[in-house]
């Protein structure tokens, strides 16, 4: 089923592609997005935009796999998303609205669970990715101590230590301050320019460096309504 | 700093399960109280039966396993709540869902650290409520054993049940609704094989059919209860 060129190059930022063909969302009897197709090359932002209940988080959930109510078909690397699947999730990383992170932990015992899922050849340390995220101090305090922030923080931090090519972020900067959206738009600046890849939906305007491409729901929906 | 090419990847799913199971134990022991509930529930259910039926030794022995055997299936259905319910709350079940290793390992992680904390120690007070209701003594390794075999059979059944509740705002008895029907046949043989072992009956029977259960769950149930997962974080 896997050809050798992505088993060899797997976890390489550059070869990944995510292709998205035809999408087509309902809820409730409306229709989020018709006809949607969009795709991603390495070294390129996806900002996913809407009004709310445009169906943004839902898009990000259907490309991640967690919502299969849909029609049309994802591209991996060329291939179809649920034949590469395995692959597709280890590079990939994802951190929705509900951030992951177990109240009773303390910010070290969550991130040593979540790096032991995912895959990457880790650079930093624990601490140094807390403290990286503005965290230091916080490493053995129990998550339930810490602001809605910090603990956005706690899994912002995973992004210093995946490898993940494929960012996934659902509304990363909410409950940031103003340090942690500059750390925040620093990091993904420099995780597209190293050749990832990232699908952001976000309120907030971004200020990267690198160049943003936009997808609007709004729009595509409209299109949708005349289906 | 983030490309990585060429470098084997650490993650293994031997890794992953083990990195689950920890987190779990380490969850129970932060959360005593919600570890130590199932243990005291059962303890009190069975402290229950002589003060309900009779304090007489000729009433309550011939009772005494179904009535560890009935506390231990409900100390086992309380403490199911906590299997996925924080998980689902705070978005842990999604990172779960999302790991590239099989979800059928890191369910069966779930489910080995849920049943070593609400099940082992049913198993291992058991003797001491077992004497409360006079079971009499050359029933006891078969008590434990029974138990032994059957509440991993008990937490693994659960897990289904919790798994496609876990997403449902009341889910009142629903729980039980499923679960239960699917723990009797476990309830009738542990307390079948306690109860022959009371009378000198040969209990291999039961025990191989307790095992050939808790064999076929260990191995199929883990992956319904992913795909029960999977249905309720859409």
């Amino acid at each position: 089923m896997r050809t050798p060129s992505t088993t060899q190059s797997r976890s390489a930022p550059e070869t990944g592609v995510l292709r998205a063909q035809q999408l087509y969302c309902e809820r409730d009897d409306r229709v989020l997005f018709a006809g949607l197709d969009f795709a991603l090359q390495p070294g390129e932002l996806l900002q996913v935009k809407g009004s709310n209940g445009s169906g943004k988080t839902t898009l990000l959930r259907i490309i991640c796999g967690l919502n299969d109510n849909f029609e049309g078909a994802l591209f991996w690397q060329q291939q179809p998303l649920p034949e590469v699947r395995e692959e597709f999730l280890a590079s990939l990383l994802y951190i929705g609205h509900k951030v992951g992170v177990n109240k009773v932990l303390s910010p070290r015992e969550n991130l040593r669970w979540s790096t032991s899922l995912q895959a990457g050849t880790r650079t930093l340390g624990i601490e140094e990715a807390l403290a990286l995220t503005g965290l230091a101090g916080y490493e053995d305090v129990p998550c339930h101590n810490l602001s809605a922030g910090q603990q956005q923080r706690v899994s912002l931090a995973r992004l210093h230590l995946s490898q993940a090519c494929l960012w996934v972020l659902d509304e990363p900067f909410t409950t940031l301050d103003v340090h942690g959206v500059a750390a925040l738009e620093a990091l993904l600046d420099e995780h597209v320019r190293a050749g990832g890849m990232a699908l952001v939906t976000t309120h907030h305007r971004l200020q990267l460096a690198c160049s943003i491409r936009e997808l609007n729901l709004d729009t595509a929906s409209t299109q949708g309504e005349v289906v | 700093m983030r490309s990585g090419a060429g470098q084997a990847p650490p993650v293994s799913t031997l890794n992953a399960f083990r990195a689950t199971l920890k987190r779990d134990l380490l969850i129970a022991l932060k959360r005593r109280n919600d570890m130590l509930n199932p243990i005291m529930f059962f303890l009190i259910v069975v402290a229950l039966f002589p003060l309900g039926i009779s304090p007489d030794p000729q009433v309550l022995s011939p009772i005494s396993a179904g009535a560890v055997w009935v506390s231990a299936l409900l100390a086992s259905m309380l403490s199911l709540d906590n299997l996925y319910r924080a998980d689902y709350e705070d978005g842990s079940l999604e990172q779960l869902l999302l790991c590239s290793q099989p979800l059928y390992f890191l369910v069966l992680a779930k489910n080995l650290a849920h049943w070593l904390v609400s099940g082992l120690p049913v198993v291992l007070i058991s003797p001491i409520l077992a004497y409360m209701l006079y079971l009499p003594a050359e029933a006891y390794p078969v008590l434990m054993l029974s138990l032994l075999l059957g509440t991993p059979i008990l937490s693994l059944f659960g897990s289904i049940g919790v798994a496609l509740t876990v997403g449902l705002g009341s889910r009142g008895l629903i729980l039980a609704v499923i679960v239960l029907p699917l723990s009797t046949p476990v309830l009738i043989i542990g307390a079948k094989a306690v109860t022959d072992a009371m009378l000198g009956l040969p209990v291999g029977s039961h025990l191989a059919m307790l095992g050939a259960v808790l064999a076929l769950s260990l191995s199929l149930a883990p992956m319904a209860s992913a795909a029960a997962l999977k249905i309720s974080v859409q």
